[in-house]
């Protein structure tokens, strides 16, 4: 794991006041039972529970302040716009940006990134301009950079990784050249759990005033995140991956790169005036926010936010940390069994195989015993590729997880043997 | 039995392990490729037909227990068969992991499938082999695809 004593010293220190029980009793969901066993959930990378604040928060803004935004001089419409703005702030404290105005609610990081690869991207490249991303993308990183590649004869660069599952550096600054337009990252791998060196990153590109677009979708519920530390010029999160509810997400940019993007979609709420012969747009962040957007879903997430801060992503992050340390060495003894990405840097992610088995059988059996896992190849099949692998089972940690549910995985696998050979 | 010894019976366990005629034919003449992105299962079927009847039939390929078993267990009861036959022989055996029809009383051996039914998401896998089958007899060219 490459985590060293003092290390694991102090994150048990950080746990000391981390109570996973309590945090179970705020996700009703986890309470039932599935094929007659406790539901022990691990695919969290593909969507995490929502605590009942979140389910709450979204059936109050319908039992009380449902009306549409930005319009109506009634009073529910007043609330409704307050309740929007208002998670639009805690996004904007979440990710540490400086302005409200530097973020846009959109339905979820893949939308956030065809965004930019449909606004920044048609309008800053063109024949023979690059893009760079990393081998480990999730197809959401990667197909949006396509279609716009065939739109504009831009190529799409990839630098690749090492068999740990980790970007190799001196390949990622060789592919950084003159052509690079732009550099799209994952923060976090989905299917790895690797954590890429975003900073760094970010460093390299601008030397060559080159932006870059960080793909936080696994990073954001995982990491405390700060854009303005990291400096990167666009910052992608799905609200539903960070406890909040489904088609609601987060893009975030610099004011000054937000302010001289064309808009992405056209409609109402996006503009300052119509006239049949002209348009004016409005300003960020409503110049990306055409038509009436996810109301209830934005409160939702701001309700997640408010309950991730109130634990806080540092104390999240130390017990996940503590978790997938146990997790790892715990499944790395199960016999035959293989661990995908081995990172230095990785978050609650263990995507793995095992000698004979295929992840589909594997996925199967765990099922029956009320353990939930992904299987398959996670959005990422040039990453399989990369690995000699048609697809892997994942388990993905989150904050209610618990050592019991690690252990409860651990008879699963031992039942897949028993039941596969 | 549980429903997952049901599903993974001794049968399908072993044909999963050791697929039977597990080979390209050299001597093939029409063959096709399925595939099945969700788990991204891949696999040729290779026919030898002489007229109407199927003389000879193999498969390779990469996949899970039950997409294996299911491919392997196709050619054992195949060989020898007519078209007509494997047609009826797929029909029965898709009713059949579909949870419709009598169980598998007149399909032999492929009767072990029976579980799939239990377990919806996997009758992609069950049926991948079949799909595929087809796509060779019809002698279509592109890659039958489970999606």
């Amino acid at each position: 794991m490459g985590i060293t004593a003092q290390e694991v010293g102090r994150i048990r220190r950080a746990d000391s006041g981390f109570d996973a029980d309590r945090i179970r009793q705020d996700f009703p969901i986890l309470t039932q039972t599935v094929h007659g066993k406790p539901l022990v959930y691990l695919d969290n990378a593909a969507t995490t529970q929502k605590p009942r604040a979140v389910i709450e928060a979204e059936q109050q803004f319908y039992l009380r302040d449902n009306s549409n935004i930005h319009r109506g001089v009634h009073e529910l419409s007043e609330r409704a716009t307050q309740a929007y703005e208002s998670a639009r702030r805690k996004a904007q404290k979440f990710l540490g940006a400086g302005h409200s105005r530097e973020i846009i609610f959109v339905r979820g990081a893949t939308e956030a990134i065809n965004l930019v690869a449909q606004t920044f991207g048609r309008e800053r490249t063109g024949p023979g301009d690059e893009i760079l991303i990393s081998a480990m993308e999730h197809h959401s990183n990667i197909v949006p950079w396509q279609i716009l590649c065939e739109q504009n004869g831009a190529r799409l660069r990839v630098a690749p990784i090492n068999d740990r599952g980790e970007l190799i550096w001196e390949e990622f600054r060789k592919l950084l050249g003159p052509r690079t337009r732009l550099v799209s990252v994952a923060h976090v791998s989905n299917a790895l759990g690797t954590v890429n060196p975003v900073k760094e990153i970010v460093q390299a590109a601008h030397r060559l005033g080159v932006p870059v677009l960080v793909d936080g979708a696994q990073g954001a519920p995982h990491l405390r995140v700060d854009v303005e530390e990291l400096n990167c010029d666009f910052y992608a999160f799905s609200g539903h991956k960070v406890y909040g509810p489904t088609g609601v997400g987060v893009l975030y940019g610099k004011a000054k790169l937000l302010e001289a993007m064309p808009p992405y979609q056209g409609g109402g709420d996006m503009i300052s005036s119509v006239t049949f012969e002209k348009t004016t747009y409005n300003s960020p962040p409503y110049k990306f926010e055409a038509g009436t957007p996810n109301i209830a879903g934005v409160v939702a997430l701001g309700a997640a936010l408010d309950y991730v801060n109130d634990i806080g992503m540092e104390a999240i992050a130390a017990y996940e940390q503590e978790l997938l340390v146990y997790a790892t060495q715990r499944i790395s003894q199960v016999p035959g069994l293989t661990i995908i990405g081995t990172a230095k840097e990785k978050t609650g992610v263990i995507s793995f195989v095992m000698e004979g088995l295929h992840p589909h059988d594997v996925g199967t059996v765990l099922d029956q015993e009320g353990v939930a896992v992904r299987t398959g190849h996670h959005c990422a099949q040039p990453l399989m590729d990369r690995f000699k692998v048609p697809a892997t089972t994942r388990a993905s940690l989150a904050l209610y997880n618990t050592r019991q549910d690690v252990d409860a995985l651990l008879a699963g696998l031992n039942k897949v043997r028993e039941v596969l050979g | 039995m549980s429903d997952l010894r049901a599903l993974y019976q001794e049968v399908i366990l072993d044909h999963s392990k050791r697929p039977r005629n597990f080979r390209a034919l050299a001597d093939s003449n029409r063959h096709a490729e399925g595939y099945n992105p969700l788990c991204g299962d891949r696999i040729t079927v290779y026919v030898k037909l002489d007229g109407d009847r199927i003389v000879d039939i193999g498969f390779q390929g990469s996949g899970c227990a039950i997409s294996t078993a299911s491919a392997s267990l196709l050619t054992e009861t195949l060989k020898g068969k007519s078209r007509a036959e494997a047609d009826e022989l797929f029909a029965k055996f898709h009713d059949l992991v579909t949870g419709q029809g009598n169980g598998g009383v007149s399909l032999g051996k492929l009767a072990v499938f029976s579980g799939v039914s239990e377990f919806p998401v996997r009758v992609k896998c069950a049926t991948l082999a079949w799909h595929t089958l087809k796509s060779a007899l019809e002698g279509e060219e592109k890659t039958v695809s489970t999606e």
